[in-house]
């Protein structure tokens, strides 16, 4: 056991360590000029020789790969030439507002998930059945970019009950303090007792959050109903009915408690999913977060902060990875 | 492939397999259904240029007195604004988006599968190597990476189409290893080894025909998953082009519009969710048939 958890580390940080040099190879063959664009379109080519230098970029590529893996160590993801700040600080702003996000469309789409694979091998193969296997497959068919613009011309466009886009009306931006603990707005309004930021912040969350929470609703209907039908094949099921227990305590106590192994796994690679697909739903709703940063990162061919945000996501990818090989390590059944 | 390389003999029983499998495929009402309509995906994508009604307006043809126009008798789908007609356009997607998710695939699987194979075949250190390099592109979420690699070749539909295939090679390499290590112990490799076939021969003409069915499977099932990716970079401005009639790049053109013209971007997304959608009830349908516990029911 303790040596799985071990190698598995070791593993996690050699990925960790591929990642990171992918990430740099695939950086430095950019067909642009960095130096050029850190100094704009006006220099000369003196500036642009000192912006070089100042760079690093007339060093060696292994050189620049040391240095890279050394800043890195030390939290540093360089400045984005876009803005000249430093990208750790611009990802430190703009993490809040994406994590909000995530997290909370993942609670949802995972209870929602349960609940449908629950009702979907209750009734295997009657129309509700049907109907949530179909729902299913249509969340993780469906193109993000397309439901966010589809809500919005509804809900915004025709009813014009909820907001397009951002975390905050303007009038409440201008006449509340915002508080800033975390960043996340739900969180810190809450426990500052600020109902009309609360309020505000809760419906512009509710369009981008259900867009976000589609694939996985899908993706954990499914996995858990296919884990559920398998264990209600199993003896201890047969056994527990015919001690007469009530349907409704072998389904939710016997047999799902079995099936979260998969379902574990299934949500690390959902939050994983979720993580990356704001690239593409945040800058439908306007939503100030690294989904949105990196957008307008790729436009400008920005590579430190393309770089930054790449390296982040996949390091938060290989530590949910990690979790999830963790919880089903920890089940007394695979601990042999 | 050469006849030399994969024989006859090899074959002849997955055929007999093969058609067991579609036997049993149409006997699922939701697949059978999802079948019969790729088959008219299909047809459309090659005849789109003869059955759109205005073949002008694909690509160049451009009439802003028509603009922004809502569906009718004349334009099924209304017109985009240049005057486009947006039926015709995303008629003729299909042929795109069909075309660009085979090939992705393809070129996954021809990076993918010979390295499984070598993997799986050859134990010790160059299996650790392969796995461990795979190991790391599966480590990045799948459309971060492909996004970084299309952002870097620079915005086009082939770009695109290969940022896809680098991040989604390693999964068919994975499976094919796993194929290849029970293969390799079994006897007819094992003769061939003691005959003195060189290894690449043994991997290429034994192992790859032996483990090719259930890659073809998974590739099948992720066409629909590489079509959906495929639009998304286009929405981002890293896939598609204009004017190609590009269904996540009409999607992403319509932002400007949409609060006044629905239509503009309703049917290309429209368009992507009913092709992706059968894809995946295809694979669905597959993943029943062939999975043995089901199978037989």
């Amino acid at each position: 056991m303790r040596i799985f958890i071990v190698k598995r580390l070791l593993l996690g940080i050699l990925v960790l360590f591929g990642v990171i040099t992918v990430t740099f190879v695939l950086v430095r063959i950019i067909p642009s000029d960095p130096a050029a664009q850190w100094v704009g379109p006006r220099a000369t080519v003196a500036q642009i020789e000192a912006a070089r230098m100042e760079l690093g970029l007339n060093d060696s590529v292994f050189v620049q790969y040391a240095d890279f893996i050394s800043d890195l160590m030390r939290g540093d993801l360089g400045k984005s030439i876009r803005t000249h700040q430093p990208v750790m600080k611009e990802l430190k702003t703009f993490l809040p507002a994406t994590l909000e996000l995530v997290w909370i469309s993942t609670f949802f789409g995972v209870f929602i998930g349960l609940y449908l694979g629950v009702l979907s091998a209750q009734r295997k193969d009657q129309w509700v059945d049907h109907l949530c296997r179909f729902f299913s497959v249509a969340t993780v068919s469906i193109p993000s970019f397309w439901v966010g613009l589809l809500l919005q011309s509804v809900f915004y466009g025709h009813f014009d009950i909820l907001p397009l886009g951002e975390r905050l009306s303007m009038n409440v931006k201008l006449f509340n303090e915002i508080p800033d603990i975390t960043g996340m707005l739900l969180f810190d309004s809450l426990i500052t007792g600020n109902t009309v930021v609360f309020f505000d912040a809760l419906k512009h969350l509710i369009l981008p959050g259900f867009v976000m929470a589609l694939f996985p609703i899908g993706l954990v209907a499914r996995m858990t109903r296919s884990a559920l039908l398998e264990i209600l094949n199993e003896d201890y099921i047969v056994a527990a009915r015919s001690y007469g227990l009530p349907e409704r305590i072998i389904m939710w106590s016997y047999a799902l408690k079995n099936s979260l192994g998969p379902t574990a796994t299934v949500v690390t690679l959902a939050i994983g999913f979720t993580l990356v697909n704001t690239f593409l739903v945040e800058s439908i709703f306007s939503w100030p977060g690294i989904g949105n940063y990196i957008a307008s990162a790729i436009v400008s061919l920005d590579y430190p902060a393309i770089m930054g945000v790449t390296i982040f996501s996949a390091v938060s990818y290989v530590f949910l990875n990690l979790v999830a090989d963790l919880v089903i390590a920890l089940d007394p059944r695979v601990r042999i | 492939m050469m006849p030399h390389i994969i024989s006859w003999n090899a074959i002849v029983p997955r055929i007999k397999e093969f058609r067991e499998t579609l036997f049993l495929l149409n006997k699922n009402k939701l697949t059978k259904a999802a079948i019969i309509s790729l088959y008219i995906l299909v047809f459309v994508a090659i005849f789109s240029p003869w059955i759109a009604p205005h073949p002008t307006h694909i690509l160049l043809d451009t009439n802003p007195e028509n603009k922004l126009l809502a569906p009718s008798a004349e334009y099924f789908f209304g017109t985009d604004e240049l005057g486009r007609d947006i039926f015709s356009r995303v008629l003729y997607g299909t042929r795109i988006s069909l075309q660009t998710g085979f090939l992705a695939v393809g070129i996954s699987l021809l990076i993918g599968v010979p390295l499984g194979a070598i993997a799986g075949a050859s134990s010790g250190w160059i299996d650790e190597v392969i796995m461990r390099i795979t190991d790391v592109f599966l480590s990045f979420p799948g459309l971060l990476l492909a996004i970084c690699i299309a952002a870097i070749l620079g915005p086009s539909l082939q770009n695109a189409m290969f940022a896809i295939a680098v991040s989604w090679w390693p999964w068919y390499t994975r499976i094919v290893r796993g194929q290849a290590i029970s293969l390799r112990e079994r006897q007819f490799v094992k003769a061939a080894r003691a005959i003195g076939t060189p290894h690449f021969k043994i991997i290429f003409s034994h192992i790859i025909p032996n483990c090719i069915a259930p890659v073809v499977v998974q590739a099948s099932m992720d066409i629909g998953g590489v079509i959906l990716t495929i639009a998304a970079l286009s929405f981002l401005g890293l896939g598609a082009q204009p004017p190609t009639p590009e269904w996540g790049l009409m999607v992403s053109t319509s932002r400007t519009y949409f609060l006044s013209a629905w239509w503009y971007s309703f049917f290309p997304g429209m368009a992507i969710l009913i092709t992706v959608l059968l894809f995946n009830l295809l694979g669905d349908g597959l993943r029943e048939v062939l999975d043995p516990k089901t199978r037989k029911k």
